[in-house]
């Protein structure tokens, strides 16, 4: 890093480790953070110093998104690696975890270098891929874990389906665990889910929808713990398992005696499972077709309520852009998922003001929260960690107009909704973007 | 070879479990002349004159099967050699009627290996003559472990106090079960070094360390003892690929820096170059494994002599 430094000043500081929130400034050089606090003032700074007055706005740390789907190889006609960062950059996001579940998945170590080089030569943010923790999300073998690690793979996934064969599943985390890799999985019966396009209940009843109960999340999600209380429990080193979305009650519980047994495991949940629930589809809204189902209120409220005490430890956007012809079909034949990294924040936000949870736990668990699951530096706000930094105003209102969108696809759950919660910069590696 | 033999108190040799000490010290310097009459231009002896030994085996063997019918051959033996296909043989019931009828034959000693753990203790509770394991699923090849002992005795002059890396596919092979025993029986500090996936649940038990990377495991050890990949059922399963095992697992000259800088380093065979053992290592200057060849044959003429003893009229 050779640019100039740069000093915020007149800023309110998020520290989202602590949750504190102090008025000062942060001194950045050669993309990291140099100073903190009171003392980081314009009379302070030298005059080769960049200075942005952030007016009062709160600095914390950008997000790190663990799971978005950024298009490329394959389907670039949805995403790019140069609209989702750009999709990143104005949402806040300075960390995207890219989803292996692209053609062909990211299970060689050439694609994942395929990745880095793109993202390197494309990307305003940072793009970590995410590699396929079965040869071609199949299933059935366990991938080069060592080799993909070697190239660059930040974590171990199965895309959005699960390693149906507990035999494979526990043989690919035990294979895992030695390479001291992180192992993410979605948790799903295919078979308790399948035909199911929504929440099982009275909505999807009255639509004539097929449902999929909760307990298809819930089935995979317990045999999955025990796996892990199998593999690396008790005796065993080393091992990490993070359960990529739970959106039901039912999840949390088996998170909450899992973590309560002192088992290495962690959890996320969606922003659009925190911010909308199955009635928001309406007449067969096709952009709030989302995989696991949106819930119903007392799922949704409940999970809120373990973000906020942090049962729940992340939250993701599950950014999933589609094209419009792929959204604009009866619901049942529509495809699954929402875009979602300019919105994730402001989204969140509404969490904070009707009081639900802080908005130190909300960026916390935004932030450093799953960089010390993925073992990051970024995500914090101290002296020596990447200057990796968002400037918002939390109480700045505008409504979500998808023309005005980053991303390539246009399908926001948010479609016309108002927001409050404006981010007026990004920097990634001490360079605004 | 004119002294008499020593004691071995044993009729069978299913097995190192079950072996003293004494009993193992016993065989490899009973084995120790073998190399020397091998090694002559006279090689036959006429201790089993007049005895029939058969070798059964029920799965295929190249040099396990050889080396037992030139050791058999070479103390007098008549050697028959019975290769039962695997398709044609209905296990159970079919095992113990084949031993039943080869015990009609009055053989006086049978050699026995099978795809299955515990075959080869079935078997010899059916037959009135010895039986040596050549080789039971994945549970127990003594002769193998015997012939490493002997051969690592042979270059270090020693067992007890050597450390001893077992790397690979440690849970499939019977080859790694019988030199866990007998290694830690006498003396050496043994590790066993792989994926978790290729090693069995509970191994620590057995008195070995158990190492998941190949530069903690191998370092500063002695002996480098390799396995074999069964790369017919490992592919996915138990390893993403033969070229991650490799990377990772194999034994090439850069990971061979991490042990003593005297280390020697064995391998059972049949070896897959390139995957657990890179040739530069299979045949370099500190490979041992033409050697284990040459012993196996000493081994196992000194395991029939030892076992002949205990014939009746012997």
């Amino acid at each position: 890093m050779t640019s100039s430094p740069v000093a915020l000043i007149n800023a309110r500081l998020l520290d989202p480790a602590t949750g504190k929130e102090t008025p000062g400034g942060v001194m950045i050089e050669n993309g990291l953070i140099v100073d903190i606090g009171a003392k980081v003032t314009k009379a302070n700074a030298g005059e080769r110093t960049q200075v942005v007055d952030c007016g009062g706005d709160i600095v914390s740390p950008g997000l790190i998104d663990m799971c978005a789907f950024i298009g490329e190889p394959g389907a670039s006609h949805r995403e790019t690696i140069t609209t989702a960062s750009r999709a990143a950059a104005a949402g806040g996001v300075t960390t995207i975890v890219a989803a292996p579940n692209t053609n062909p998945p990211i299970d060689g170590s050439a694609s994942v270098d395929y990745l880095m080089r793109r993202a390197r030569d494309n990307a305003k943010v940072r793009v970590l891929p995410c590699a396929a923790l079965t040869k071609g999300l199949a299933g059935a073998e366990i991938a080069e874990i060592g080799l993909l690690k070697e190239a660059g793979a930040i974590a171990f996934s199965n895309g959005p389906t699960s390693v149906v064969s507990s035999q494979v599943m526990r043989r690919a985390m035990i294979y895992a665990r030695d390479f001291d890799a992180i192992v993410i999985h979605r948790a799903e019966d295919p078979e308790l889910a399948r035909m199911g396009v929504m929440n099982e209940g009275e909505f999807a009843s009255r639509l004539g929808l097929p449902g999929i109960p909760r307990e298809a999340e819930a089935i995979m999600l317990d045999r999955d713990m025990r796996l892990v209380a199998l593999t690396f429990g008790e005796g065993q080193q080393g091992g990490h398992y993070h359960a990529q979305m739970v959106t039901t009650t039912l999840s949390l519980e088996i998170i909450a005696k899992a973590k309560a047994a002192g088992l290495p495991v962690s959890c996320a949940t969606s922003i659009n499972h925190l911010t909308l629930n199955e009635s928001d589809i309406g007449q067969y809204r096709t952009f709030l077709k989302l995989s696991p189902p949106l819930r119903a209120e007392e799922e949704r409220v409940a999970l809120v309520e373990a973000l906020a005490g942090g049962l729940i430890d992340v939250i993701i956007s599950d950014h999933n852009p589609q094209d419009v012809e792929a959204k604009r079909v009866p619901f049942s034949e529509a495809e699954y998922g929402a875009i979602g990294l300019e919105t994730m924040l402001s989204a969140g936000l509404r969490l904070v003001r009707s009081g639900q949870v802080s908005l130190g736990r909300l960026i916390n668990a935004m932030t450093v929260r799953p960089a010390e699951i993925l073992g990051l530096p970024q995500g914090r706000l101290q002296k020596g960690a990447p200057a990796d930094l968002i400037r918002f105003d939390p109480d700045e209102p505008y409504v979500v107009d998808p023309s005005r969108l980053q991303s390539r696809s246009k399908n926001t759950p948010f479609d016309e909704a108002r927001m409050e919660g404006v981010v007026k910069l990004t920097m990634v590696a001490g360079t605004i973007v | 070879m004119t002294a008499r033999a020593p004691v071995f108190p044993h009729r069978h040799l299913l097995g190192i479990e079950g072996l003293s000490r004494p009993d193992i010290e016993t065989l490899l310097d009973m084995a120790e002349e073998a190399v020397k009459v091998s090694r002559q231009v006279e090689k036959k002896r006429a201790v089993l004159s007049g005895r029939t030994l058969i070798n059964l085996f029920f799965e295929a063997s190249t040099r396990t099967q050889s080396s037992f019918e030139l050791a058999g051959k070479r103390l007098g033996a008549d050697v028959m050699n019975m290769s039962v296909a695997t398709s044609s043989v209905n296990k159970g019931e079919t095992l113990i009627d084949t031993a039943a009828t080869l015990n009609a034959m009055r053989p006086d000693l049978i050699v026995v290996r099978h795809q299955h753990s515990g075959a080869v203790q079935l078997l010899s509770q059916k037959v009135s003559c010895s039986v040596i394991n050549a080789g039971d699923g994945s549970h127990e090849h003594p002769t193998q472990a015997l012939l490493d002992a002997l051969t690592i005795r042979r270059n270090k002059g020693r067992i007890e106090g050597l450390t001893v890396a077992i790397c690979g596919d440690v849970a499939h092979s019977r080859v790694a079960r019988s030199n866990i025993i007998l290694l830690t029986h006498l003396g050496a500090r043994v590790r066993v070094v792989g994926p978790s996936t290729l090693l069995p649940a509970g191994i620590e038990r057995m008195g070995v360390e158990v190492h998941r990377s190949m530069e903690t495991g191998i370092r500063d050890a002695d002996i480098v003892m390799m396995l074999r990949l069964q790369r017919e059922r490992m592919q996915g399963a138990f390893i993403p690929s033969l070229k991650e095992f490799a990377r990772f697992y194999g034994l090439d000259e850069d990971k061979l820096k991490w042990a003593k800088p005297d280390a020697l380093v064995m391998h059972p065979g049949p070896m897959n170059r390139g995957v657990e053992i890179d040739s530069a290592v299979a045949d370099g200057p500190r490979s041992l494994i033409t050697e284990q060849v040459e012993m196996g044959v000493a081994v196992r003429m000194a395991v029939l002599e030892a076992l002949s003893q205990n014939l009746p009229n012997g």
